[in-house]
């Protein structure tokens, strides 16, 4: 499923018009993505959460020459699947 | 400094400031979307959000592992887990974020 099929489920299930649905849509994302750049968390009870790791800079190796290089300091976001999802999932219903 | 938890009211909250919807249609909103991606993911099919990320619903073998307490082997049955792969623009963006 990609977000335009999210979208039309949406608009489908609701009555809306399709550009009210992607609005919405949007609009969760993007609340979504700004949580997740200033650093905060997301709880969805019985989807899932997720947080931003921050990594500090460390040693690396570029694996095909062997070189030293330096990893600079990155944050990236991780996903835990919530229990409900993931029991329904694995159960395949 | 506390950090926050965004949840299902939060979001709600927005779709309610930022469109007119009354504050309980637009949690049926925000549920309805949640739960559509939920379906998806149960049927095992992944989800897929350009600019935020893909959820994939990945199959893992069955493996002998060992109960770490007593030693015994026993095996872990096949199961099937969610896993999430950001998109490069939101890995940007919590990067480039100087706040």
């Amino acid at each position: 499923m990609n977000k335009s099929e999210l979208i039309e489920t949406l608009a489908q299930e609701t009555n809306l018009p399709f550009r009210e649905a992607d609005s919405i849509t949007n609009t969760i994302l993007e609340a979504m993505t700004n949580t997740l750049a200033s650093g905060d968390s997301i709880e969805i009870r019985g989807f899932g959460s997720f947080v931003v790791k921050e990594y500090d800079s460390y040693q690396g190796r570029n694996p095909k020459t062997g070189q030293k290089i330096k990893v600079p300091p990155k944050k990236l976001p991780f996903f835990k699947v919530g229990k409900e999802l993931r029991e329904r999932v694995d159960k395949g219903k | 400094m506390k950090r926050s938890n965004l949840t299902r009211k939060d979001l709600a909250k927005v779709i309610n400031e930022k469109m007119g919807f009354s504050q309980r249609s637009a949690e049926e909103l925000v549920k309805n979307v949640f739960s559509s991606m939920k379906k998806s993911l149960t049927s095992g099919e992944s989800v897929k959000l350009v600019h935020f990320g893909n959820l994939t619903v990945r199959k893992k073998a069955p493996r002998i592992g060992r109960n770490p307490r007593t030693g015994e082997t026993m095996e872990i049955s096949k199961r099937s887990m969610v896993t999430f792969k950001p998109s490069k623009g939101l890995r940007e963006k919590i990067n480039h974020n100087k706040r």
